[in-house]
């Protein structure tokens, strides 16, 4: 069993200088969604910002501890032009 | 992955403009999740589908090229997109069309 808190420190380690948000979306620790605002998406396809957080939590992705990772992704600049929600 | 079929994958993916990896196909989607990939995208042009259920070598193939493990998967102008998940977010935010305009990246 995983914490948001957990889920939250692997993506930042991973992607320093981005606003991360994580939550368990069902209380059992293993289902969590993600929102991610960082620099490193800049220019890049949102597959590959799928990619870049989920790199570091290939481990738990693989044992299934962390079974489900719903995630929105931005650059800082994708961020802003929604504005705030 | 044999060379032949890496190449027979690339070359389904740059078929057509829009290409869906899927369970089942057009008329008869096996999967939840396929059926919504197909939904969102035929109102952006042709959709070529692939039925990765009629040949496992694809199924896994597919998965090996993208470096992603689920199906379905999308290609746009040749391009691997993603899945579901990504498909919908990005007809959200309304930049699925540049996509297949070829504008951005998305």
């Amino acid at each position: 069993m995983l914490d948001a808190e957990f889920v939250r420190g692997r993506i930042l380690d991973a992607l320093p200088g981005s606003e991360v948000e994580v939550r368990d979306t069902t209380g059992t620790g293993d289902h969590f969604e993600a929102r991610v605002v960082s620099p490193d998406f800049a220019g890049k396809p949102m597959v590959q910002q799928h990619q870049l957080v989920y790199a570091p939590l290939q481990q738990w992705l693989k044992s299934g501890e962390l079974h489900a990772l719903a995630l929105k992704t931005y650059s800082p600049e994708q961020w802003k032009k929604l504005g705030p929600r | 992955m044999t060379p032949e079929l890496k190449t027979r994958l690339e070359q389904e993916t740059k078929s057509h403009k829009i290409v869906l990896f899927m369970k089942g196909n057009a008329l008869f989607p096996q999967c939840g999740f396929s059926a919504r990939a197909l939904q969102i995208l035929q109102p952006y042009g042709e959709v070529h589908t692939v039925d990765v259920l009629a040949d496992p070598e694809v199924r896994q193939g597919i998965k090996d090229l993208t470096n992603w493990p689920t199906i379905p998967q999308i290609f746009i102008n040749g391009q691997f997109v993603g899945g579901s998940d990504i498909l919908m977010e990005l007809a959200e935010r309304g930049e699925l069309a540049d996509l297949v305009a070829g504008k951005s990246p998305a």
